[in-house]
């Protein structure tokens, strides 16, 4: 029953949020806002992620590989191709549900006990508009740029550590990304970087919005969110595999 | 003016407002009394709409709040300012920004226009000079006030106040009650304050309720008060024997008397 009463409500949130802006100039201030603060405030971290995801990859796949028969390209193919199906869209967006998840939560748990968002309801300015829908569009926007970036960084990553620790050479790991490559992963990483970029950023909202109480529950609510948002996307990225590959 | 009917609202099995009606006059300041948890705020809420009332009409200038939809809400808002108990400042802005920002979101002047509003309010809550200062730096009196500032940069014609001097020193809280009280006779505006504060009931208490549990126990001006012979309105306004010799030199002097009563 609580879970069906959570569901309505979020649902509810979601349908509210549908509403003419009461100045489309400052709605693009407050987009463009959430862009910076999602993607460039989170460029960081997915950097030096993806670096070490792609180099952990190469070294451990180089490691299992050890029959002589398998060509050391094969190296090169399972991290590019562990990369973009997973590890890029996955476990970035895993990490960005703790770094953006409880950044959203808090900042509009915060709004709500500090009374400012019914300042904002007050003046006449649908709160759900205002502050909920730029953040989800950027997201959308942000997310999926930097699960492509992490996806070039990741494979970079796997090249630096393969020509480092005289696995392969990177003539050899540029010549196994060339074969058997098929740019519907591609698709498919994104279709689950924009699935994953809207619970990462509706999930987090929906908690930060309906806080009631002090400090402690707008920490309760930050965690909550981001507990939440990862079992989603675990729960997304199994549905979306089984139905999509 | 805002009248209000019947007005009914509980929270589970609490009940927290029940059956309530009372005007809020135009261009006086209409103050709502009454101890902790008597309902104050929750009526102030359901007046602006951030609650709903399960039950009674809400009408501003006779046309019913209670029936409007959300869009015709929307536009009437605009003539509502709040000045809320911690002020609702967005720390993320500027002393500036913060009072800007219902003229960005709801008008289309140019930026000049704009800042010239802006220096017109601020000076009139005496801050000049603060624009660029962000809500961390400045003081609570100063918070109320661009809270003040803020809600009246659109020129409302109705005012709601919670708990305006809550946390204030005494000599603030004149300050602040004083120009509530002078902002609603320039603007002729509906001004409805939320109080605990005995001197702004004393002081500017034009047209008081006063909530018990919930319910109107009883209503009138600050005059009325000192006069009155409700016995729990009397244990609430004059808790202290420093008060209740107050309320004797107020009767006293309000019958061209003396403390010896000649």
């Amino acid at each position: 029953m609580n879970f069906l009463y959570h569901f309505g409500k979020y649902i509810l949130m979601l349908k509210r949020m549908f509403s003419k802006p009461e100045n489309a100039k400052l709605y693009w201030k407050e987009f463009m806002h959430q862009c910076a603060d999602i993607g460039i405030g989170s460029l960081g971290i997915v950097t030096i992620i993806s670096l070490f995801m792609g180099a952990v990859s190469a070294v451990q796949t180089a490691y299992q590989l050890v029959s002589p028969l398998i060509a050391k390209t094969t190296i090169a193919q399972i991290v590019r191709d562990t990369v973009i199906l997973e590890f890029a869209p996955t476990l970035v967006c895993i990490v960005l549900a703790g770094v953006i998840g409880s950044k959203i939560a808090s900042e509009l748990g915060n709004m709500r006990v500090s009374e400012q968002i019914d300042a904002l309801e007050i003046m006449g300015i649908n709160t759900r508009t205002y502050l909920i829908m730029p953040k989800i569009a950027a997201a959308l926007v942000t997310i999926p740029m930097m699960v492509i970036l992490a996806m070039g960084l990741g494979i970079y990553g796997g090249r630096l550590a393969g020509s480092a620790s005289n696995i392969l050479s990177t003539d050899t790991y540029d010549r196994g990304l060339m074969e058997n490559f098929m740019p519907y992963n591609i698709t498919f990483a994104l279709v689950k970087a924009y699935t994953f970029a809207f619970i990462i950023s509706s999930i987090p909202a929906y908690f930060g919005y309906h806080v009631q109480g002090g400090a402690l529950e707008i920490g309760r609510s930050s965690t909550k969110s981001v507990v939440v948002s990862c079992i989603l996307i675990l729960l997304a990225d199994y549905m979306l595999a089984a139905l999509l590959l | 003016m805002i009248e209000f009917n019947n007005i009914k609202k509980s929270f589970g099995d609490k009940v927290v407002l029940d059956g309530i009606s009372h005007v809020m006059e135009t261009g006086k300041t209409n103050l709502i009394i009454g101890t902790s948890g008597s309902g104050k705020t929750v009526l102030q809420k359901c007046l602006v709409g951030l609650l709903e009332p399960d039950a009674g009409e809400i009408k501003y200038d006779n046309v019913s709040f209670t029936e409007m939809n959300e869009e015709d809400r929307k536009l009437l808002r605009q003539n509502i300012g709040m000045l809320f108990q911690g002020s609702a400042l967005f720390d993320s802005m500027t002393v500036e920004e913060n009072v800007r920002f219902p003229l960005d979101m709801f008008t289309h002047d140019n930026m000049a226009a704009k800042l010239h509003r802006v220096n017109e309010v601020l000076e009139k809550v005496n801050l000049t000079g603060t624009n660029k200062k962000f809500p961390a730096e400045i003081s609570g009196g100063m918070k109320k006030r661009v809270g003040i500032a803020r809600a009246i940069v659109l020129k409302p014609k109705y005012l709601f106040c919670d708990e305006p001097n809550s946390g204030l020193d005494p000599k603030t809280s004149m300050v602040i009650d004083q120009l509530i009280k002078d902002i609603t006779l320039e603007y002729n505006i509906t001004t409805v304050i939320n109080t605990h504060d005995m001197n702004s009931v004393m002081e500017i208490g034009d047209n008081i309720l006063y909530l018990v549990d919930g319910k109107k126990e009883w209503s009138g001006t600050s005059k009325d008060i000192i006069f009155s012979e409700n016995k729990l309105l009397n244990e609430f306004i004059f808790a202290s024997e420093f008060l209740q010799d107050a309320k004797q030199m107020r009767m006293y002097e309000a019958k061209g008397k003396d403390m010896s009563g000649k």
